[in-house]
């Protein structure tokens, strides 16, 4: 399949009052046409900003992306003009957000909201927006859609307003959907609801997918590929099976170590990785995953290791395997 | 939003009872009367003085004239006459002959009541209102979206010198610049009737406000800009323009909102001074002339008329409020 997306060592970085945060540091990846890449890692990596420096969505100042390419279609989305961008963003690639409550403006009513894509983007008028608008918001599950159209976002349940937001971003569909975490906000039941959506909508439309999540538990039976984030690092890249099957990088294995599971006495345990994310205040010359790591060697303090091919199609950034503890 | 409203108006009874007995109960502790006259000047005889007294009830005991002003008492002759509940404000007891009504409301001839005194005052008030609100807003967004730049720091300089300085000190500078020095408007105008004659009063009325405005506006702005929504709604592709005019101002503009019910009150107290200094035919220069004269009706009368104005103002504002923000429901 053709390549959709490809971001190539993407860097961006935020000025603040403490120096320079190193948030994204040379970061690449790929997405095919109709492919679900997840990307995982956790709080504080870097995930929300590479997407959204791919998007130009950063705020600027303080933040800045100052290297890389992301080439969408061929054309790279960080040279093109606002107008260009503008035109990508809402109907090409679409974005859903975290938190359902925070990001639907209050005093907009929600058709108003699902409809503004329609408008810029398709040149519809309001009242083939409003249909295209009530199709959608049932698609997503939405009960008696066209009387809720002129609802406002806190007359919904949590769970109603992600699936909303969902609606939204596919409106005008997109090729490409990022969902950022969008269902850390909610708890477990809707999560799974909402993963089933977004199944059942990527088959019935066919686009690619963005996932992000901290959570590899979530992630499993929706991603084809994956994306490990450490410190602003990709630490391993490879397709979902291979990384349960084989993870290559310490911090990966130490997150599938840390879903929850059940242990002998039959409760629900989480295991997290001891230490604390690094600090990116500056760019490291030697494993950001080091202080923290069980098979750290030398060479780890000295280098920090590049992605390195592990087998076909899956790459790690890590002198050791940890299958073996022994150096590559 | 009917069942608000009745809810609303019927509270104006309190609070006009609770203002009433107030200013009544101050007004008749101050020293002096209404037939007092400059101490330079001739006095009334005592003689005079006991048949107004008589005339207008004031010899009758305090609790019997306050209910006679609320409700109604029979006069010197036996006949009832009806008090504030009938919408009586009395007898003025220096502009003989004219009740508080006929002084506040009546044009003169056969112009139009924005021409009375009421009517002035409103208009002073409604322009100052409209200049710190088309000011203050634009200059506060502007000031928001171009943060840390020479245009917010210029618009802060302004703001800053408007909540600090007060009105009276403001009137006089701009008086000696615009009027003393460069002769561009009178001092005193000989008529209100010109537009650029407002031009002053106004402005310096309504300068407070505005910088207040202004200041909540940038505020709000700044924080509205960092909400999630305004990142949701670039990320949907909206153009920058639609973004700060759809989704920023409408929420920021509702801390703004809420300021203008307790600033309309301050521009109804600015009103005394600057209509005062500018010789303004309007009520609040009325006001200040019937309490140097003890004009006890005329106090009264446009103590309640103002607090009526500002209880309906914020009333207004809850209204405006609702409908900015559907969060908000008003039962
Ligand atoms: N506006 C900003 N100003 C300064 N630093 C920022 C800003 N936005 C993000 N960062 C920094 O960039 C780093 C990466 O943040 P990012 O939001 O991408 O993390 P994340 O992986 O999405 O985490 P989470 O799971 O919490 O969403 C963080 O260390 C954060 O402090
Ligand atoms: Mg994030």
């Amino acid at each position: 399949m053709a390549e959709l997306l490809s971001v190539q060592g993407l860097e961006t970085q935020f000025r603040t009052r403490e120096g320079i945060v190193h948030a994204v540091n040379g970061v690449s990846f790929g997405l095919k046409e109709g492919e679900t890449l997840g990307i995982v890692g956790e709080s504080g990596c870097g995930k929300s900003v590479t997407v959204m420096s791919m998007l130009r969505l950063i705020p600027s100042p303080p933040g800045k992306v100052s290297a890389g390419k992301a080439l969408f279609q061929g054309k790279d989305l960080l040279k093109m003009s606002d107008d260009e961008i503008r035109h990508v963003r809402g109907s090409q690639i679409s974005m859903v957000f975290q938190d359902p409550m925070t990001s639907f403006n209050p005093v907009l009513t929600i058709g108003r909201q699902v409809t503004e894509p329609l408008e810029v983007h398709m040149g519809m008028n309001r009242k083939q927006a409003d249909d295209r608008a009530v199709e959608m918001l049932s698609k997503v599950g939405i009960p008696n859609p066209r009387d809720r159209m002129n609802d406002y976002p806190h007359q919904f349940s949590g769970g109603m307003r992600q699936r909303v937001m969902i609606a939204m971003a596919l409106v005008c569909t997109p090729q490409i959907l990022i969902a950022d975490e969008p269902t850390t906000a909610l708890d477990v039941t809707i999560q799974a609801q909402i993963i089933e959506l977004a199944k059942r909508i990527r088959d019935d439309l066919g686009m690619a997918i963005i996932w992000i999540t901290h959570d590899l538990g979530v992630i499993a039976g929706l991603a084809d590929r994956l994306v490990v984030m450490y410190g602003g690092f990709i630490i391993e890249t490879a397709p979902i099976r291979d990384v349960y099957a084989h993870p290559s990088h310490p911090y990966t294995l130490g997150l599938l170590g840390s879903l929850p599971r059940m242990d002998e006495t039959g409760q629900r345990r989480l295991v997290s990785i001891d230490g604390l994310p690094p600090v990116l205040l500056e760019k490291p010359n030697f494993c950001p995953f080091a202080p923290r790591c069980k098979y750290v060697v030398e060479r780890c303090w000295k280098e920090n290791p590049p992605l390195m091919q592990v087998s076909p199609d899956h790459t790690a950034a890590c002198w050791v395997n940890p299958e073996t503890g022994r150096e590559r | 939003m009917g069942k608000f409203l009745l809810r609303r108006m019927l509270w104006l009874i309190p609070v006009i009872l609770v203002v009433s007995t107030i200013t009544f109960v101050l007004m008749h502790a101050a020293p002096g009367g209404p037939w007092d006259r400059d101490l330079s000047a001739r006095q009334v005889d005592p003689v005079t003085q006991k048949m107004l007294n008589e005339y207008y009830g004031l010899d009758k005991p305090l609790w019997r004239q306050f209910t006679a002003y609320l409700i109604g008492d029979t006069n010197s002759k036996g006949k009832f006459i009806c008090g504030l509940i009938c919408g009586n404000l009395g007898p003025s007891y220096r502009q003989r002959g004219l009740t508080i009504q006929q002084i506040l409301f009546m044009p003169p001839e056969e112009k139009s009541i924005i021409y009375s005194r009421f009517g002035y005052s409103m208009r002073l008030g409604v322009y100052s209102l409209l200049f710190a609100i088309l000011i203050g807003i634009p200059a506060g967004v502007l000031s928001a979206l171009k943060q840390n730049t020479m245009t917010d720091y210029i618009s802060l300089f302004i703001v800053t010198i408007g909540i600090s300085v007060p009105n009276f000190v403001m009137a006089i500078f701009l008086i000696i610049i615009f009027a003393s020095t460069l002769h561009m408007v009178n001092i005193v105008p000989r008529s209100w009737d010109e537009v650029s004659v407002w031009v002053l009063p106004a402005v310096i009325l309504g300068f407070g406000t505005m910088a207040r405005t202004a200041r909540l506006t940038r505020a709000s702005m700044l924080e509205t800009m960092r909400q999630d929504y305004i990142r949701t709604a670039r990320s949907k592709g909206l153009a920058e323009r639609v973004v700060i005019v759809r989704h920023m101002i409408k929420n920021s503009l509702i801390p703004v909102v809420t300021m203008l019910g307790p600033a309309l009150a301050g521009l109804v107290t600015g009103s005394f001074i600057i209509e005062t200094m500018f010789g303004f035919p309007g009520m609040g220069r009325a006001y200040v002339t019937a309490i140097g004269q003890r004009d006890y009706s005329m106090i009264m009368g446009t103590t309640l008329i103002y607090a009526v104005l500002v209880a309906l103002a914020n009333v207004s504002v809850d209204m405006i409020y609702v409908f900015l923000d559907p969060r908000i429901r008003l039962e």
